[in-house]
């Protein structure tokens, strides 16, 4: 299945299809992800949203090879640059990790290690992916740290991570991610700990390093504002499946999904004041209580029988591509439009 | 769903069934712990009744040797005293200091552990000095003192009477440090969330507070060390019998028991010596394992 | 002015001791370290109006919602209530049941041991508010109702609720005492978007129906909007700008309000690129002197690094109060910027 209208000339970078996760636990197995399908093209940033318990995350951590146990890819494939990378070993997974697909999570702690100096730590990660010499990747670490901004970056370098601000942390984590040339980085909630002046310093970052380097970049956030800056692409999800795909211009302006569309409605505007938010009612569905048919059924105020049986795949919509019955161009349709 | 189903279903129930050192401590410890409590009724002789004793009888070896007879399972002491009688007897005495001995932590450690954790400042700076101060002597060594004052302050007779509330005195005082340390460090944690500063705001008195509302968010923890607790208590207790400032030589506990054996060990009566020993180890690593499993099971971060 | 209003702060100070322990300060020859969360804060918050509190981490906005109902004792100025001095008022019963409060994280406001009706029900008790067991199942009933649940939930545990859920709980809970002014401390920020809404329109519906007053802490201008009447922008403690909220968002005077309102990352942003405001902000330990935000702003210069500006009504806009040299000397270009 390509993917969307415009990139399907392009070999896309990494294609993930129809994977599932699961979580084996004593009351059942639940399924975190449910054939979820996308591809990010080289050079594209492709944004993940959706609320809390969506799965964005988990994606994200299929991809990298990091799920939490008892997690495992239970079905589906991930493939970057037309090879497996989801039944490898651990150890050949870790090679992935780092030298072809780097990692940037919420808390800069996570990937830091207090023991080492930043410049320690970004020297090992480039000696072990690249072929240089330790005077060589000194020199390097010296020019990322510049580069994402560090003031007095040769001094810097011998400093520990804990003598480093939290805004600071994450672009010393950005310049880690980066510095073995990676194809691709998967930026988890990179931005979500930080205050919003901070926040707008390294998105803004993000974007002209990734794009100076052209590395691909999965970007996973519940910010919808930071998607809109930054993303090329937009992946919405909803109870471990993918909803809507498509350019981001039309994901934010005119979402087919209607669980996309009320998202976005129930942004509030910072431009205008609104007597009353769009809202949609009630809660995404538990893992172990995913209705039948499509997941966004019992919310959803366009729904009709067949959603309440028959779960749709992405089918495509005016701009984007849309899990929803509604843009099933081979059946007669109950309602007209959304 | 009433509460004998509610916790059958429970998360904690299934990771017990689930992990097999549990249950057979779980096993262990009951047969022991009924054996002991139902001790009157269930052992082949009383080992207290001087009438019944015969020293005909004396050093018996058990049943399932040569000389042995199945009217003493484990043999007999130098007294004509049915060995296995007198380890279920003396385990009880060992039960009751141990489960008190550490009830009587529990309250104090409670207590201090609340009042330090809530009022924090010069009141929680100098109680945990005070409990500071106490975890630096060995637990056995203020036994021992308190022993030792017991008996130089009471008349014999009296002395001998509240032996046993000696000992659990005095094992009670060197561990109520532990337990007011927990409780201190998660009544810290709990006094500063939402829901204590919604309950503050209100106005709901710090007592009240600290009771209602923290306390039973801290019984996780404190079950867990009460039960590791109970373990070393028991052993404190036996560790004190044998030493001979323990409990008297005429309620024997399993530390008794096995001072009374040591005396016989080399001279060929070892079984008067092990079978209370491996009676006390029994006990104790099957209480202990328990607990592991217990802090296991409640830690959130393992589930 | 007939009538106080119910919330105002005057000259409110909060310093925290943040020292190390006194062997370690003796050690290092270190002096005592004290953080000045909230300096010299002054607002009113008048009946059945939201004012609002926005800034980043480390501002002091929920300090400053600690000092209105009480929590803190204030290190210098006042808090009053109603006119009355809040630890006073709140030494009588029937005026603290009338301030309620509203928390940040859903998960940890809950005590996870109680059942909901026992949450919701605690204030109820603790003021006497209903007669009997009846009665007060009665009420706890009718508040879970009022926000959107049903009165069978009362028997359930916190943890089967979802995050808007149990901030609904929690509004339930502070409502029960039937208060009048209620403290908000970010109540939305730890919900999804769609949630998010949920909460923000069922809290404005019942500051309708109820004629409440709200004190409104939050990190997010856009929710600000939503709700404000009144907004203050908080930075390292002091507030910065004081104003109505359309006139705020509209005509933003401070630098740092400035900043602030264009570092928002924009649905209508879609592909842009921005210059954002450089550098971080200082510790409070050790603020820097003069306006806090000098080192950070573009139109510091040497009165702005020694002198602090003090709260005044803006050249221009006299609706706004704010702290600014430049604003106060015609250096902000207001007026070419509003003439364009």
């Amino acid at each position: 299945m390509p993917a969307c209208g415009d990139r399907t000339l392009m070999q896309p970078l990494l294609q993930v299809r129809d994977l599932v996760v699961e979580f084996p636990t004593r009351r059942g197995t639940l399924r975190a992800l449910d054939r979820v399908s996308f591809d990010i093209a080289p050079g594209e940033v492709l944004g993940v949203v959706g609320e809390s318990g969506a799965g964005k995350s988990m994606t994200g951590a299929a991809i990298i090879g990091l799920l939490e146990p008892p997690g495992r890819v239970a079905g589906g494939s991930i493939t970057l640059r037309g090879e497996r990378i989801d039944n490898l070993p651990p150890r050949e997974m870790r090679k992935v990790r780092g030298k072809r697909i780097g990692a940037i999570f919420q808390d800069p702690l996570t990937t830091l290690n207090p023991l080492y100096t930043v410049g320690h730590q970004l020297v090992e990660t480039m000696r072990t992916h690249l072929a240089i010499d330790a005077a060589e990747a000194r020199r390097r670490a010296v020019g990322w740290l510049e580069m994402v901004g560090i003031p007095a970056a040769s001094e810097r370098i011998d400093a520990y991570p804990h003598q480093f601000s939290g805004g600071m942390r994450q672009r010393v984590v950005i310049a880690l991610a980066l510095c073995a040339e990676p194809e691709m980085v998967v930026a988890d909630e990179p931005t979500t700990a930080l205050d919003v002046s901070i926040q707008a310093q390294v998105i803004a970052l993000l974007k002209r390093l990734t794009r100076e380097k052209g590395t691909s970049v999965m970007l996973i956030t519940h910010d919808m504002g930071v998607i809109a800056e930054t993303a090329d692409r937009v992946a919405v999800m909803y109870a471990g499946r993918v909803a809507e795909i498509g350019p981001v211009r039309s994901v934010v302006k005119a979402a087919a999904h209607p669980y996309s569309a009320g998202l976005m409605a129930s942004i509030p505007p910072l431009s205008h004041k609104v007597d009353q938010l769009p809202q949609i009612d009630g809660a995404m569905p538990r893992l172990n209580a995913i209705p039948q048919g499509c997941a966004y059924n019992p919310r959803c105020p366009h729904v009709f029988d067949r959603c309440k049986v028959e779960r749709p795949e992405l089918l495509q919509a005016p701009e984007t591509r849309a899990a929803c019955w509604l843009f099933d161009s081979d059946a007669p349709r109950e309602r007209a439009h959304v | 769903m009433n509460a004998v189903s509610r916790f059958l279903d429970s998360d904690l129930f299934y990771s017990f069934r689930r992990t097999p050192s549990a249950v057979i401590s779980a096993v262990v410890a009951a047969v022991i712990i009924l054996g002991a409590a139902a001790a009157p009724w269930v052992a082949p002789y009383n080992p207290f009744d001087l009438a019944s004793l015969d020293l005909m009888d004396a050093f018996n070896p058990p049943a399932f040797m040569d000389e042995g007879s199945l009217a003493h399972p484990f043999g007999t002491d130098d007294q004509g005293r049915d060995v296995l009688s007198a380890i279920l007897y003396g385990a009880r005495v060992s039960l009751v200091v141990g489960v008190s001995a550490t009830a009587f932590a529990l309250t104090v450690g409670v207590l201090v552990g609340l009042l330090a954790g809530y009022a924090g400042g010069t009141v929680d700076a100098v109680l945990m000095r005070i409990a500071d101060i106490q975890l630096t002597f060995p637990s056995i060594l203020i036994a021992l003192l308190i022993d030792g004052v017991a008996r130089a302050a009471l008349p014999r007779e009296v002395h001998d009477q509240l032996a046993i509330v000696v000992v659990i005195v005095a094992i009670g005082i060197s561990d109520w440090p532990r337990f007011a340390r927990t409780v201190r460090g998660s009544a810290l944690v709990e006094r500063n969330k939402e829901y204590v500063l919604a309950a503050r705001v209100i106005g709901i008195s710090p007592a009240r507070i600290m009771l209602t509302h923290v306390l039973p968010n801290v019984l996780g923890p404190l079950l867990v060390l009460a039960t590791l607790n109970l373990g070393l208590a028991i052993l404190s207790e036996a560790t004190l019998s044998f030493l001979g400032v323990g409990v008297p030589p005429t309620q024997p506990s399993l530390g008794t028991l096995i001072r009374i054996g040591n005396d016989f060990l080399f001279s060929g009566e070892w079984w008067i010596a092990l079978f209370p020993g491996l009676a006390l180890v029994a006990m104790v690593l099957s209480v202990n394992l328990l607990g592991d499993w217990l802090r296991d099971a409640l830690n959130p971060r393992l589930r | 002015m007939s009538e106080p209003p119910i919330f105002e702060a005057r000259g409110l100070s909060r310093h925290f001791d943040v020292s190390k322990p006194a062997l370690q300060r003796l050690l290092s020859r270190e002096g005592r370290r004290t953080l000045r969360a909230v300096n010299e804060v002054s607002f009113a918050i008048p009946r059945g109006t939201t004012m609002s509190l926005v800034g980043e981490s480390g501002c002091g906005k929920s300090t400053v919602a600690r000092l209105a109902v009480g929590l803190y004792e204030p290190s210098g100025g006042q808090a009053l209530f109603e006119g009355q001095d809040l630890a006073e008022a709140r030494k009588s019963a029937a005026q603290r049941r009338r301030m309620g409060m509203i928390f940040q994280d859903p998960y940890a406001s809950l005590n996870p041991r109680w059942r909901v009706a026992d949450i919701v029900g605690e204030p109820i008790r603790a003021y006497g508010i209903a007669e009997g067991a009846g009665a007060l199942r009665e009420k706890v009933g009718a508040l879970l109702r009022q926000v959107g649940l049903s009165p069978a939930d009362g028997n359930r545990f916190p943890h089967e609720f979802s995050g808007g859920q149990r901030q609904r709980i929690s509004i339930a809970r502070a409502l029960s005492s039937n208060p009048d002014f209620l403290v908000c401390d970010e109540p939305t920020s730890a919900l999804d978007v769609s949630v998010q809404a949920q909460i923000l329109n069922l809290m404005k519906g019942l500051q309708r129906d109820l004629g409440l007053t709200y004190l409104f802490i939050s990190h997010n201008l856009a929710v600000v909007r939503q709700v404000s009447d009144r907004v203050g922008v908080m930075y390292l403690g002091s507030i910065m700008e004081l104003a109505p909220a359309e006139t705020l968002f509209t005509t933003p005077r401070q630098p740092y309000t400035r900043a602030l309102t264009e570092a928002i990352p924009d649905l209508d942003m879609v592909g842009k690129d921005r210059q954002p405001v450089g550098g971080e902000v200082p510790s409070p330990i050790a603020p820097p002197p003069g306006c806090p935000f000098n080192p950070r702003c573009p139109l510091a210069n040497d009165r702005c690094r020694s002198e602090r500006p003090a709260l005044i009504p803006a050249r221009g806009t006299p609706e706004t109060l704010v702290a600014c040299h430049a604003v106060e000397e015609g250096r902000d270009s207001f007026e070419a910027r509003a003439a364009a």
